[in-house]
């Protein structure tokens, strides 16, 4: 139990706050890190192919992995909690199904885009219940309302794709238009990303997630509603599902019953990879967005020199391990001493 | 007496970080012989028996067993050697039937890999015929009795052809019945010649069933008594005489006003009627032995865990806190006993583990107020004088000492009426906990209630206005003033009376 710093001061020690928070942003470990390697990534990747440092790919590349991002976002609060929550990709896929079939069947888009907002809040909601009220454990909880999610969406569409043709221009901008030709996919996945980062620092809501997953029994007995905190949770990654699914449909204009396949996998790779811990209490969401990079940069690469996509699932797994050994590598002495 | 020897210990020393746990205590059971082993909360007694069951190794010392030196590296060694261990909580897999537990591990095999049923089946009915009991070796261990799960763990020992059986609190979880057909059992292990050391904080069953008792004191040894010679007065006096050495704030007095009055709080099987008073200014003091309810009281009024029925006044106004949320809105506040579990935000820094507890009266918009944040913490990390490099320094690298301050310091934050402290001095160093007791002399001097659970004698005596005993669920007493000592305390905490059931 020794202290690590030098200097112990009593009381007059703490005024010492903003030089020692500067430095641990600066150093801000993991996404300093990551930040280097992407750099690294696409210098290297800009050497090898003329064709990666063009508007175009960068901009297709960035509309990619926006849909990635905002479910990675709600992942690593629902990571931070010491959960995950594996039906996002499912969720995202019926939002979609859902608005489609509606506007199929004569619904106003906007209408529709409502109502599929509202089933993907529900199922957060559901999950959300049984993990926060109920207790149950949320690896099976979020596993069945992924099967439930997806097996609707199939039910919904008898397992094809609505093509959802006439769709109004308004509803497509959402998903594939520009604003000064920057994507609006791409300004939505920022803003979001933006409020939530905003967020994770500074809202007494998310504040009491970290608590949570720091040390639920901790937080319990410091009079912290525990069961409400992780419906909370669930909604929000629920919704962000939701949303994305949305954003999708308005991007392809078709309601895909299998979008989103194994998106929830990928989310997890992003966010731990970007520094959360499934150990709960830890995680960015700046993080989230590195980790969702360079995943996105890494399929890109493929892509560009010709290499089968088939690889792609290979190479997350392989990025993926390497950053959880880096970060055991790293914290191991602080394991080992506690 | 007994002229042989089974078990001999002699200068047995066990240090943990911080603390001699054991300090050369010498120890010897002779075949047969049923030798208890008795002391306060922290005596060593567990720390002994772990030694002897392969669980710890000393730091110093020899044993010797059945005349062979002996140093188990394991609790199998020492089981493979004659030693079976009871444990206080049963060590039973619920789930697997009498027969697989008992042949745990080492089921008998017919043919390379596959288990013989009948066999262990038949093999447990034979051991299990050696008592009475109507257990079937086939019944799942969670359908028995706790009574019987205990037969089952001793059958498991015998089984093994045990000769000193280790028997540590078995009658905390059993009936008055169940006991008695406990204490049978024991007879007739006694009649084949297998040694006991039991321990119990039940003096009146020490009397009961053993032949000798050594008793503990501090990690060191004390003394051996033949039963037949000694008295329940002379074991006490053993187990608690002891100078009070360290220096406490002095004390001011009874106060007046009351602050909270419980009147008749129960909850089944947990802890029966009990009623008590907390006053302005006064620290009350709740001792009794580990597992007498106080824990449970508190956390019961403070909406932590629920009570069936009584009555909680705060201030004179009925309250019942239906979480504990609502209880720290009454700026009511519980301090538990178990820093890192459930205490401490460990990886995160000293200033989010303050501000916990007040993150409402800081919230602006929904937002923390994060210059608000910092001052809460600066001020309680300044009066407790918390060592750290800065309020960003993660709690996990404070010392003990430090972490319970920060701890204390969340309580302090909600600027509380009644605070209810559960060990808050254990297992830090002599420093911290004299800073602590300090602080709570002047907390209360400034209008605080403190109800101060501990199971340090010396703490209670040194730190408390009032003291209230409890014993099996139940208020055993209440001593004032010049009646506050170990003597008055250890009668009424370990003497037995009837059970809540």
């Amino acid at each position: 139990m020794n202290m690590g710093s030098g200097g112990q001061v009593t009381g007059q020690g703490v005024q010492e706050i903003h030089r020692t928070s500067l430095l641990t942003r600066a150093l801000g470990v993991r996404e300093f890190t990551l930040f280097i390697i992407i750099i690294g990534f696409s210098l290297i990747l800009s050497l090898l192919t003329p064709h990666f440092l063009t508007k175009a790919n960068i901009t297709t590349t960035a509309i990619g992995l926006a849909a990635d991002g905002i479910i990675a976002a709600g992942m690593t609060v629902a990571l931070v909690l010491g959960g995950f929550d594996l039906s996002v990709g499912a969720v995202m896929a019926l939002s979609g199904v859902v608005a489609g079939s509606l506007y199929l069947s004569g619904t106003n888009i906007w209408l529709a885009a409502l109502v599929a907002l509202g089933v993907g809040m529900l199922c957060g909601l559901v999950n959300g219940y049984f993990i926060g009220h109920v207790g149950l454990n949320p690896f099976i909880t979020t596993l069945g309302m992924m099967s439930i999610a997806r097996g609707s969406s199939y039910v919904l569409t008898k397992g094809s794709p609505l093509s959802l043709a006439g769709i109004s221009k308004g509803f497509k901008f959402l998903g594939g238009g520009r604003i000064f030709g920057f994507p609006v996919m791409v300004l939505i996945y920022l803003v979001i990303v933006l409020v939530m980062d905003f967020a994770m620092r500074r809202s007494a809501a998310m504040r009491q997630v970290f608590y949570v997953g720091s040390n639920e029994k901790a937080a319990a007995l410091s009079g912290i509603d525990v069961s409400r905190v992780k419906t909370g949770v669930f909604f929000l990654t629920g919704t962000l599902a939701a949303i994305t699914g949305i954003l999708t449909l308005s991007r392809f204009t078709v309601a895909a019953p299998n979008a989103g396949m194994s998106a929830e996998m990928r989310a997890i790779a992003a966010s731990v990879i970007g520094g959360a811990s499934l150990r709960g209490g830890e995680g960015t969401i700046l993080g989230s967005v590195l980790g969702v990079i360079l995943l996105a940069l890494v399929n890109n690469a493929l892509i560009l020199l010709n290499v089968s996509v088939y690889w792609q699932d290979l190479l997350t797994g392989i990025i993926l391990i390497s950053a959880v050994l880096l970060d055991f590598l790293s914290h191991r002495s602080t394991y080992l001493t506690k | 007496m007994h002229k042989e020897v089974l078990l001999s210990m002699a200068d047995i020393t066990k240090v943990f970080p911080g603390v001699k746990a054991l300090d050369e205590v010498s120890l010897e059971v002779s075949p047969g012989e049923v030798h208890a082993i008795v002391g306060e909360n922290g005596a060593g007694k567990s720390t002994l028996v772990n030694i002897v069951s392969g669980v710890l190794q000393p730091d110093g010392g020899e044993m010797y067993f059945d005349g062979k030196a002996f140093a188990p590296w394991n609790p199998r060694e020492a089981q493979e050697l004659g030693i079976g261990f009871v444990h206080q909580e049963t060590a039973l897999c619920p789930h697997l039937s009498v027969a697989e537990n008992v042949f745990l591990g080492r089921m008998p095999q017919r043919v390379r890999a596959l288990v013989d049923f009948k066999e262990a089946k038949a093999e447990t009915i034979r051991l299990l015929g050696r008592f009475a009991t109507q257990i079937n070796p086939m019944d799942k261990v969670q359908d028995l009795s706790m009574a019987n799960q205990q037969v089952v763990e001793i059958v498991k020992a015998l089984s093994l052809d045990c000769r000193l059986l280790i028997l540590d609190e078995p009658t905390s979880s059993l009936t008055e019945i169940e006991t008695e057909n406990l204490f049978q059992l024991i007879q007739e292990l006694k009649q084949r010649g297998i040694s006991i050391l039991y321990i119990s904080h039940r003096l009146k069953e020490v009397f009961r069933v053993c032949d000798r008792v050594t008793i503990l004191r501090d990690g060191r040894y004390v003394k051996t008594l033949a039963i037949k010679d000694t008295t329940e007065d002379e074991v006490i006096r053993n187990m608690v005489g002891r100078s009070i050495s360290t220096f406490y704030p002095e004390k001011a007095g009874q106060g007046e006003e009351e602050i909270l009055r419980v009147e008749g709080l129960t909850k089944e099987r947990i802890f029966r009627n009990v009623s008590f008073s907390v006053k302005k200014g006064e620290i009350l003091g709740f001792a009794g032995l580990v597992g007498a309810g106080r824990s449970e009281v508190a956390r019961a009024i403070c909406g932590i865990d629920g009570f069936d029925t009584g009555q909680v006044y705060l201030s004179q106004e009925s309250v019942r806190f239906e979480s504990f949320h609502d209880a720290i809105s009454a700026r009511l506040a519980y301090l538990t006993e178990d820093r890192k579990v459930e205490g401490l935000f460990l990886n995160m820094a000293i200033q989010p583990n303050i501000s916990v507890t007040s993150l409402e009266n800081i919230t602006r918009h929904r937002l923390v107020h994060r210059q608000k944040e910092t001052e809460i913490a600066k001020r309680y990390v300044d009066m407790l004088r918390v060592k750290a490099s800065s309020l960003l320094q993660k709690v996990v690298n404070l010392s003990g000492g430090n972490q319970q301050k920060v701890m204390v310091a969340k309580w302090l934050a909600i600027d509380p009426v009644v605070l209810f402290m559960d060990e808050p001095t254990r297992g830090i160093d002599v420093g911290a906990k004299a800073e602590i007791h300090h602080l709570m002399r002047q907390l209360v001097n400034r209008g605080v209630g403190i109800v101060l659970i501990s199971s340090e004698l010396p703490e209670i005596i040194g730190m408390c206005d009032r003291v209230i005993v409890m014993n099996e669920g139940l208020i055993a007493g209440e001593l004032m003033d010049s009646d506050i000592t170990e003597d008055n305390i250890m009668r009424l905490a370990a003497t037995q009376r009837e059970r809540i059931a």
